[in-house]
């Protein structure tokens, strides 16, 4: 190589450096604050770039750096919105810079860059008409804003940024059944999107009767979302059309090497980055005073009793009153620093998914929706390894290779989408591939042969399905190099058992299958419902109830040996916590029913009495009674009680998937 | 006799305020645990005052608030928002919605009687 050439290159790399960095930086940043010296600066580099190939004639480089530039002019000046698609899109590019100048220092051809080029443009083109318009919700009718409280008002904010297509579904029942009803269509929307508001109406609608105005935001465009919901719907927004990800370049990327920044001593960032550690230790202080707060709370009413009304127990019940207040801020502040964009963790999988597609040649368009879905820090990072094996499983097994596709009518290249939303306090991630979906046949054999089920038991496909979250499942005949490793489903169903989720899984033949994992978005102080059974207390997370209810002895029905009883006219099995636990029944007319799950999962957990709800700190049982079924961990509630925590998930998988599929726990 | 609608997804403070509206004598209190509640709950009887919170799960306050308000039957009904301090921004977007006042949370039993009676003219 000339020594021009090697100047050249040394000091290109050095500027993809510095991109780098600051694109990184603005991935971490753009959320909570960008700086825009940051932005300014990456302007700049990409100028310098320009410069620099264009004096040494390295033509490729020099277009492509400028589309660049004039890209981060635009989003420089606030013409083009600064948000994940765009640092993604950055990121996609400054890969290619960078294999370009590769093959410039190897002496290669530097290839044919006019589609990059034209992509960068028409990328900017397409954004640059977006932003036209001082707000975003310019575009909706301020009848419909009116309504909105801050939160609703700031989640359309933010689907409109993602580019979400924003829908207003108008439907009408009468007042007697517009619960159900309504119950329906709410489901059908949170299928396809995110609902944004449930807006009552009595205008032009009959008497008896109810309108309601349903504003969900979806990626859909509007055919697929009406086909679904069912309803007559309005288009507010349409959605932007998502961009897949490109397939990858030839030439191989060379890893970044790090490189001393010795240019740039004052950081123009103003964000610190924190080990989860230390906030972990600093939530378990706010548990700890949280307790605290409790007591104080509790000797300032038997100061009441004792004293009645003074001064100083007036002045006890005040400051119990202002640091509660403050208890509370504190804990979402922290929690609220604890949370990251899921966006982070989709760009790591989105590498592997590139990576593995090319090892074991299949061509994969990789979606992504939702990557500025808020989720604890920690869950994100315990959820990746999970999702690493989901999506290595359908890349190996789920999508089939192009010959093979080719034959069944599809296109040649699968597609794997991953989608997070948030569904009220959690957060779903969903995995869907468009492979030949699992083989219903296969698994039941399989179940057989390990004895999970008995030869021509009556299952259904959803009782046949679960079977491969059993330990030790595998329906893999040679094992690859991928997705092999011993690492099965069941390690992913235990694993979001721990986080206090759950996996469903929807398969079609040919068509695809789908992995749902529902998430918690934050851990440690929980919300619970104190309940008795027998002489014990329990802790109930209030995250995974919906409601509770008196039940009479009486109504309670018995049904293929399963004790159900009618809720709305919907049948809801129940789950006595005392037989659970092996305590003596109580000797009484009626229970409270809890109900907790969700959909198929939902059941009424009898218990003798409500306490109410309190703020708990779950801490783990230890080692040595981890292995104790039923119980998520343990918690401190009032003077040094320690109260234990029902696990609803493995409570409801004892009892009703027992129920339902035979023996498969056992 | 005066009627009362609660609307509070939270049992322990629909407990607090029907504890304080019970102070007040000759009023009887009927209890939502939702907006959705709410709109099953309204037509089934006359209402004197409603009294909601913001933030609750499926409809919120200012969804029941633009209800009530653009209905012929309720329009004349007045509504007092009890919410947290954390929500002044959704206070004010109640306010103009046609909420008759509000308090704030936590509040003294004397602040909400007194907004009660002054309201329902106790």
């Amino acid at each position: 190589m000339k020594s021009s050439k090697k100047e050249f290159i040394a000091e290109a790399e050095e500027l993809l450096e510095e991109s780098q960095r600051l694109i990184l930086e603005i991935q971490d940043t753009y959320l909570t604050g960008l700086n825009p010296d940051t932005i300014n600066a990456l302007f700049r580099s990409m100028h310098t770039l320009k410069g620099v190939s264009g004096l040494f004639g390295v033509q490729g480089i020099t277009t492509l750096s400028h589309a660049l530039e004039t890209l981060m002019d635009d989003v420089r000046l606030g013409k083009i919105d600064m948000t994940a698609e765009v640092v993604k899109f950055l990121f996609k590019n400054l890969d290619i810079l960078k294999d370009i100048t590769d093959r410039v220092s190897q002496d290669a051809d530097e290839g044919d860059i006019s589609a990059y080029t034209r992509d960068i443009e028409s990328f900017r083109v397409s954004l640059k008409g977006r932003a036209d318009g001082d707000s975003p919700l310019a575009q909706i009718d301020q009848a419909i804003l009116k309504v909105l409280s801050e939160y609703e008002e700031h989640r359309l904010k933010a689907n409109l940024k993602e580019g979400r297509g924003i829908y207003l579904a108008k439907a009408v029942f009468t007042l007697d059944t517009f619960d159900t009803a309504l119950e329906g269509l709410t489901k059908a929307i949170k299928a396809r999107g995110e609902l944004i508001s449930t807006l009552p109406t009595s205008e032009n609608v009959p008497e008896g009767s109810i309108g309601f105005n349903l504003m969900f935001s979806s990626m859909a465009p509007i055919g697929d979302v009406r086909e679904e919901v069912g309803y007559d719907l309005d288009t507010l927004v349409p959605p932007r059309a998502a961009a897949p990800v490109a397939p990858p370049v030839a030439a191989a990327v060379a890893e970044p090497q790090p490189r001393a920044q010795d240019t740039h001593l004052k950081s123009t960032s103003t964000t610190v980055r924190v080990d989860i550690e230390k906030l972990d230790r600093i939530l378990n202080t706010v548990g700890e005073l949280t307790l605290a707060k409790g007591a104080i709370k509790r000797i300032g009413v038997e100061l009441v009793e004792q004293y009645g009304h003074n001064a100083l127990v007036y002045d006890i019940h005040k400051i119990s009153q202002t640091l509660e207040r403050r208890l509370a801020e504190l804990q979402d502040q922290v929690l609220e620093i604890r949370m990251v964009p899921i966006g982070q963790i989709f760009t790591r999988l989105a590498q592997i998914v590139r990576r593995y597609s090319r090892e074991i040649d299949k061509q994969i368009d990789l979606v992504l929706y939702g990557e500025d879905t808020e989720l604890d820090k920690y869950l994100a990072e315990e959820i990746v390894d999970p999702l690493m094996h989901l999506i290595r499983n359908s890349i190996d097994h789920g999508i089939e290779h192009a010959e093979e596709r080719r034959a069944k009518g599809k296109k040649e290249s699968g597609t794997v989408i991953l989608r997070a939303y948030q569904k009220g306090n959690h957060v779903v991630i969903e995995l869907k591939d468009d492979g030949a979906g699992i083989n219903i046949e296969k698994v039941r054999e399989k179940a057989v042969q390990k004895g999970l089920a008995e030869e021509g038991a009556d299952l259904s496909e959803k009782e046949i399905i679960d079977f491969i979250f059993a330990p030790g499942f595998s329906t893999k005949d040679v094992v690859s190099d991928i997705s092999g490793r011993g690492v099965g489903m069941d390690v992913v169903k235990e694993k979001l058992s721990v986080l206090g989720g759950y996996a469903e899984i929807e398969t079609k033949k040919d068509v695809g299958t789908t992995f749902m994992l529902t998430l918690p978005i934050t851990l440690a102080i929980i919300k619970a419902l104190v309940v008795r059974v027998g002489a014990e207390r329990f802790a109930v997370p209030l995250t995974s109830m919906s409601e509770t209810l008196i039940v009479e002895h009486k109504d309670i029905q018995t049904i293929e040996w399963k004790e159900v009883y009618y809720l709305r006219g919907e049948m809801l099995p129940l789950i006595r916590v005392s037989t659970y636990f092996g305590f003596a029944p109580a000797q009484s007319d009626r229970s409270f029913a809890v109900v907790v799950g969700f959909g198929e999962r939902k059941v009424g957990l009898l218990v003798d009495e409500l306490y109410g709800q309190q703020e708990i700190v779950i801490k783990s049982l230890g080692d040595y009674l981890k292995k104790l079924r039923g119980f998520a961990g343990a918690a401190e509630i009032g003077k040094h009680e320690v109260i234990l925590v029902l696990d609803v998930e493995s409570l409801i998988d004892d009892t009703v998937v027992k129920q339902k599929g035979g023996a498969i726990y056992v | 006799m005066k009627t009362i609608l609660i609307v509070e997804d939270s049992a322990t403070t629909r407990a607090l305020i029907r504890a304080v509206i019970d102070e007040l004598g000759d009023v009887q209190t009927i209890e939502a645990s939702s907006g959705f509640e709410a709109l099953k709950l309204l037509p089934q009887q006359e209402y004197d005052l409603i009294i909601t919170d913001i933030n609750m799960p499926d409809i919120n306050g200012l969804e029941l608030i633009s209800f009530v308000r653009n209905n012929q039957r309720y329009i004349h009904l007045p509504i007092i928002i009890v919410s947290t301090e954390r929500s002044e921004e959704d206070k004010k977007r109640g306010m103009a919605l046609g909420a008759t006042g509000y308090v704030t949370k936590p509040f003294k039993s004397g602040e909400l009687q007194d907004i009660i009676k002054k309201t329902i003219g106790l």
